[in-house]
């Protein structure tokens, strides 16, 4: 055997070229699928903890998916919202706390999520630099905004406009950043965190411009009365939120009435979470409960479907290819017909002949193996800011 | 005695065929196979060497049937027994000089590959002038070079009995001078027997016997 092993070697190492090409195709076709499956295992694994890690999601009734997406990924699809007012009425249940979550715009491609400091807490979040939001116009940024954008604390980021042509519609602006997270290889690493009246301000719902009691432009005060001020554009509206300018900042209507994206709902205990849903059953309120984990749950045998689908291609690929392979080890034998003669010739045996070519698929398949093996292990390397990047 | 009695052989799928009706081989003498291409030179010493095996007849060394041992019985007694030079020398592309020389020994357990043999090879090689080329591939050595690496081969078993097929063949007037001069040594030397297919008339006068298969065929 030692000797078959030997000049199987000497085959393999005199054709290196040939070898290498076969090593790396039947490395790839090995470690495709696998790769492949540790991936999907490893995302369902991530989509499920950060679903589990989510009591409940209160939001407006539609699509439960694109609710639990929006809240947990902030991969901001369109969906009705809910007003300050549901998270005033949920918080006076005492069955637990609720954490408003408004993720409708961007910076830069980076979701703008409005929230408050509850959020952190709930996430286990931890600082990497600087401190939390305490301000309107400041903003709390995760690890890969901060690694892609090679921002830190004391830069500033403005928000993207939605719509270069709606001049009335959604403005810029310049956020300060005061705070950098520790890596959470979650979608929270992704994400600009802003207070909730920061996005308000996003949205236009709020705003600040000097101040029209300390003016008498007529070119900028177009109409006074007791209660009312009516201004023209001329007058200039603040794009960044400063100590200077902190105070001309306010908002127009009834706050109750603002938008939010969802709401993210702790309760107390299993028996709080169990009334409060009951409530909602029967209608008492406006908005719908999910539990986030049996969507994704949902969502992940939908997706274990596909993963059949692959799994039943990959194996078709695996079969083609051992036939290929077959076919490659039956003309290599039909090419090294002269050899195998001479081995005969010589002295060889039959045995000894199909003993020496075993040992040169072995040593090929050995080294393919070894090769996907590092590929596999690179994959699990890499895995987490692969779903954190791509997949989530 | 090397004996071959009333031989018929046909290779599969070939009209050729070869007859021989009675041909005997002193042992420890030298005997020139001569003849036209085509008429069966290697496939008799094939037949002798157990490679290939008649249709009918037999073929016996010291008394022992060739023809009817088994299939490793007969690669034993070949790998033991003779040294066979092939025509197209049947070198391994992919082993080294030495590795090739040494390849009898690492396909077959009956022979046992030990440092002696290792010695040996490279006394042969020194022998045969070839010494420097142990660690090159037979692609990058010369005709005559690779000649004499199958001749190494042969004789690293220090077989009774050697075949060698043209080993002269292509060799310029020295070389052939030379090759023959060792191959007459090892047989005097070792008192062993040597049969030799070969076209080359001018080396007929050194061989104790001459088979001329066109005469065979003719009587």
């Amino acid at each position: 055997m030692r000797q078959s092993i030997y000049l199987a070697y000497k085959y393999i190492s005199f054709h290196k070229t040939r070898s290498i090409v076969l090593i790396f195709s039947l490395s790839i076709i090995i470690y495709l699928p696998n790769g492949l499956k540790k991936l999907i295992i490893k995302s369902e694994a991530q989509m499920i903890k950060r679903a589990e890690a989510t009591p409940l999601i209160i939001g407006a009734k539609g699509s439960s998916t694109d609710l639990v997406i929006n809240t947990l990924y902030f991969q901001q699809e369109k969906t009705a919202s809910i007003t300050m007012e549901a998270l005033a009425k949920l918080n006076t249940t005492g069955f637990g706390y609720a954490i408003p979550v408004l993720s409708m715009f961007s910076a830069r491609n980076f979701p703008i999520v409005g929230t408050d400091l509850d959020y952190f807490n709930f996430r286990k979040l931890e600082l990497l630099s600087g401190r939390w939001m305490s301000f309107v116009g400041e903003c709390v940024i995760g690890s890969l905004v901060a690694e892609k954008l090679d921002i830190g604390v004391g830069d500033s980021l403005v928000s993207s406009p939605e719509n270069f042509f709606d001049l009335a519609g959604v403005y810029p602006l310049k956020m300060n950043v005061v705070g950098v997270l520790e890596p959470a290889y979650s979608p929270d690493d992704q994400a600009v965190f802003v207070d909730i009246k920061t996005n308000w301000v996003i949205m236009g719902l709020g705003h600040g411009h000097e101040d029209l009691a300390q003016t008498n432009d007529p070119t900028i005060v177009l109409e006074r009365e007791s209660t009312e001020v009516k201004a023209g554009a001329k007058l200039y509206m603040y794009n960044t939120i400063s100590r200077e300018n902190m105070d001309n900042f306010h908002f127009h209507g009834d706050v109750s009435s603002y938008p939010l994206s969802s709401l993210i709902f702790v309760p107390n205990d299993h028996k709080s979470e169990t009334i409060l849903r009951g409530r909602y059953a029967s209608g008492e309120f406006e908005e719908q409960v999910i539990v986030p984990a049996d969507v994704v749950n949902n969502l992940l045998q939908r997706i274990f479907r596909i993963k059949q689908v692959f799994d039943t291609v990959f194996i078709l690929v695996g079969v083609s290819t051992l036939l290929i392979l077959g076919l490659i080890v039956a003309l290599s034998v039909r090419l090294r017909k002269n050899e195998i003669y001479t081995m005969f010739a010589i002295g060889s045996s039959r045995g000894k002949v199909v003993e020496i070519i075993a040992c040169e698929l072995l040593i090929l398949t050995g080294n393919s193996l070894f090769l996907a093996g590092i590929l596999y292990s690179i994959t699990g390397f890499f895995v987490e800011d692969f779903i954190q990047n791509i997949i989530l | 005695m090397i004996k071959l009695t009333n031989i018929n052989f046909q290779y599969p799928n070939s009209d050729f065929r070869l007859t021989v009706d009675n041909l005997n081989f002193q042992l420890g003498s030298t005997s020139a196979i001569i003849g036209p291409s085509g008429f069966g030179k290697t496939t008799l010493l094939n037949l002798i060497s157990g490679i290939c095996i008649p249709q009918s007849g037999s073929v016996e060394v010291n008394d022992k049937s060739v023809s009817n041992m088994t299939d490793t019985e007969r690669r034993n007694f070949r790998l033991l027994n003779i040294g066979f030079i092939f025509q197209d020398f049947k070198l391994l592309d992919y082993l080294k000089v030495i590795d090739n020389i040494l390849l009898p020994f690492r396909i077959n357990k009956a022979l046992k590959l030990n440092s002696k043999c290792k010695v040996r090879a490279a006394e042969l090689a020194a022998m045969l002038s070839i010494e420097d080329k142990l660690t090159k591939f037979p692609g990058e050595l010369s005709h005559g070079e690779r000649q004499r690496v199958a001749i190494c081969r042969a004789l690293l078993n220090d077989p009774p009995i050697l075949l060698a097929d043209e080993p002269t063949g292509n060799l310029d007037p020295e070389n052939k001078r030379k090759i023959m001069h060792i191959l007459f040594e090892y047989v005097q030397n070792k008192e062993s027997t040597l049969i030799t297919v070969t076209h080359d008339h001018e080396l007929l006068k050194g061989f104790d016997q001459v088979v001329d298969f066109k005469r065979l065929y003719k009587n």
